[in-house]
């Protein structure tokens, strides 16, 4: 096409308005619709088979008496009734999972910014201590991890025999239901690395004259940090808070493996109980309502935090210093 | 304060943080050498090394051993990978450089998914599957990857279409001329360019599956099928009380995929979590 007869056809489009050439404009998507579906189609495939088709059945699951050996048995809103009025163990994993949530999330996350902080200012070795930090984080998923921390906590583990050295004489860690919890959430901590790779990221982001302007006017390290280093950062700490908590509310490996929800369900996180009902008592209508009833709490929690987030989340356009990559 | 004088106290800060956080694993190498009697003995090193608790532990499930296991997994990530890099580079392509109606509404479904509580699914799924035949054998896995939807699926989509869209698309055009096909850009043109995109995926890939304990657990049954974590749980279990250091050893051979991984592409890997926040 020659440059001439592009120009008329640019004229031509304009002259015949707007909306013409919006129309037009969806019209030229049609020129491969159909390859472009038969790109994407793999994943449509699976979102429509994998991800919606089984989120409607578990809906319809939550609503019947369902087994996997009997047939289906319509029960109404039974199941969520037993649940919320007569199921303890419900009771306790929902009281067990916040805790859970409430203290490894907030741990995890100051720690990861701290030292984030910290590491920010060293330039030498940054990438040494940076392995070190990360490995754990690396492997802390792994059965073997929660395997290794059973042994560390145990009666005659490795942090017991050291506080007798101090001659403190230590107590079963993961079998006092006072204390197992927490050696769940120290496990969790440990694995701050990646959260402190992020906040590294955010970090290096944030423009070095905004400190220097600021020590000219004479601030402390400790206002630039609140009044500076925080602000600017709290988009990524918001990425990290959201992610962090859907995380930890679906905690299961560590919580199945090393205590099995115990003792005396100290332990007993909500995606141990819905597995112990679902896959233990094969009860599938019951544990859907629980699944259920896990996404509205999720979905209420990350909700809650994004309503807050207008007031604690600064974006640099803000102040009109343009938007962040 | 010195600047000189700051500097080496946040070394020296640094250091013993670094020390705190892998002297678990010091201990742990220790400890999968120690005899149960030395197992509670503050020190780090047995007297006398158990290298029994490897050779054993090999073999601690009677009729079956860890080569078998390590086979199953690594043939199962193998399956794995490869199902999801074609299919999760296709669908990123399809985003990032075809148009089609609708484009962006799926788009924010997929963002949407990425959200979305795997606790959800598990059930339906694995009723899905029950009735298809599919317990008990390594379908569960393979199909949803094939599908874009398996463990990290979408993630991979979606760091997948950020990477191409910043591939130039005069490289297309000139193609096209050339009378390159779309399939033809993206085999030839488009994903050698997203190589590096590519070996993060891969990276990832590997390590959520290797660790996809709550799947392994929920379809795979028999002993003969069972992948590493799964024979890990059962020595653990069978074992309580009796071997720990054979506990201990198998599980620490079990990371060493992990950490030659995470050795070879440890830059690749923490760019990775950084620039798109995936969790390690």
């Amino acid at each position: 096409m020659s440059r001439i007869a592009a120009e008329h056809d640019i004229h031509a489009s304009y002259a015949a308005g707007k909306v013409k050439r919006k129309r037009n404009r969806f019209l030229s998507r049609w020129e491969t619709p159909g390859l472009g579906y038969l790109f994407i189609s793999p994943w449509l495939v699976g979102f429509l088979l994998l991800t919606l088709y089984p989120m409607l059945l578990s809906l319809y699951y939550s609503f019947t008496d369902y087994t996997l050996m009997k047939p289906i048995k319509w029960v109404g809103l039974r199941n969520y009734e037993r649940i919320f009025t007569a199921d303890d163990k419900f009771h306790q994993s929902v009281k067990v999972t916040f805790l859970y949530v409430l203290g490894s999330v907030p741990l995890k996350l100051i720690f990861a910014l701290f030292i984030a902080v910290v590491l920010n200012k060293a330039v030498k070795g940054i990438s040494a201590y940076r392995v070190a930090i990360y490995f754990p984080s690396l492997i802390g998923g792994s059965i073997a991890v929660s395997m290794l921390w059973r042994n560390i906590f145990g009666v005659d583990g490795f942090i017991n025999s050291v506080l007798d050295k101090f001659g403190i004489e230590g107590s079963g860690w993961i079998s006092n239901p006072k204390t197992a919890l927490w050696s769940l959430i120290l496990l969790s901590v440990w694995q701050f690395g990646s959260a402190m790779v992020i906040f590294l990221a955010g970090l290096k982001q944030i423009p070095k004259d905004l400190y220097e302007a600021s020590s000219v006017d004479g601030a402390n390290r400790f206002v630039q940090f609140f009044r500076i280093t925080l602000p600017m950062l709290s988009p990524t700490l918001y990425f990290n808070l959201i992610m962090g908590i859907i995380g930890a509310f679906q905690m299961f490996t560590s919580a199945y493996v090393i205590t099995n929800g115990g003792p005396m369900n100290s332990t007993l996180v909500y995606a141990v109980y819905l597995y112990e009902r679902a896959f233990n008592r094969y009860q599938l209508g019951y544990a859907s309502s629980l699944a259920w009833i896990m996404l509205v709490m999720i979905a209420i929690v990350a909700a809650a935090i994004a309503l807050t987030s207008k007031y604690w989340v600064f974006y640099e356009t803000d102040t009109g210093r343009g938007k962040r990559k | 304060m010195s600047a000189k004088a700051k500097s080496g106290f946040r070394h020296l800060f640094m250091i013993l943080l670094s020390l705190v956080m892998v002297y678990p694993v010091f201990w742990w190498i220790g400890a999968s050498l120690k005899s149960n009697e030395e197992l509670s003995s503050p020190n780090l090193f047995p007297s006398v090394p158990q290298w029994r608790n490897f050779t054993d532990g090999w073999k601690a499930i009677p009729g079956h051993t860890f080569t078998e296991f390590y086979l199953n997994t690594l043939g199962l990530e193998l399956a794995v990978l490869v199902t999801t890099l074609v299919s999760c580079t296709l669908v990123a392509f399809g985003f990032a450089r075809l148009d089609f109606p609708l484009k962006k509404f799926w788009f924010s479904v997929l963002m949407l998914t990425l959200m979305l509580p795997g606790q959800v699914l598990i059930i339906p799924q694995y009723a899905m599957f029950h009735q298809f035949g599919w317990v008990n054998t390594y379908w569960p896995f393979i199909v949803p990857h094939l599908l874009a939807s398996g463990a990290g699926g979408t993630f991979f989509v979606f760091l997948l279409v950020q990477f191409i869209r910043g591939v130039p698309r005069e490289l297309d055009e000139s193609a096209k001329i050339d009378g390159c096909s779309w399939f033809g850009i993206y085999l030839r043109i488009v994903m050698p360019l997203t190589k590096p995109a590519i070996v993060t995926v891969v990276i990832f890939c590997f390590l959520w599956n290797w660790d996809d304990f709550l799947g392994h657990l929920l379809y795979i049954n028999s002993v003969s099928k069972y992948t590493v974590g799964l024979a890990l749980k059962m020595i653990n279990d069978t074992q309580s009380g009796m071997q720990w250091g054979q506990v201990l050893a198998m599980s620490l051979v079990s990371i060493v995929p992990a950490t030659v991984v995470f050795a070879i592409a440890q830059k690749q890997l923490v760019e990775g979590v950084a620039t798109t926040g995936i969790k390690g």
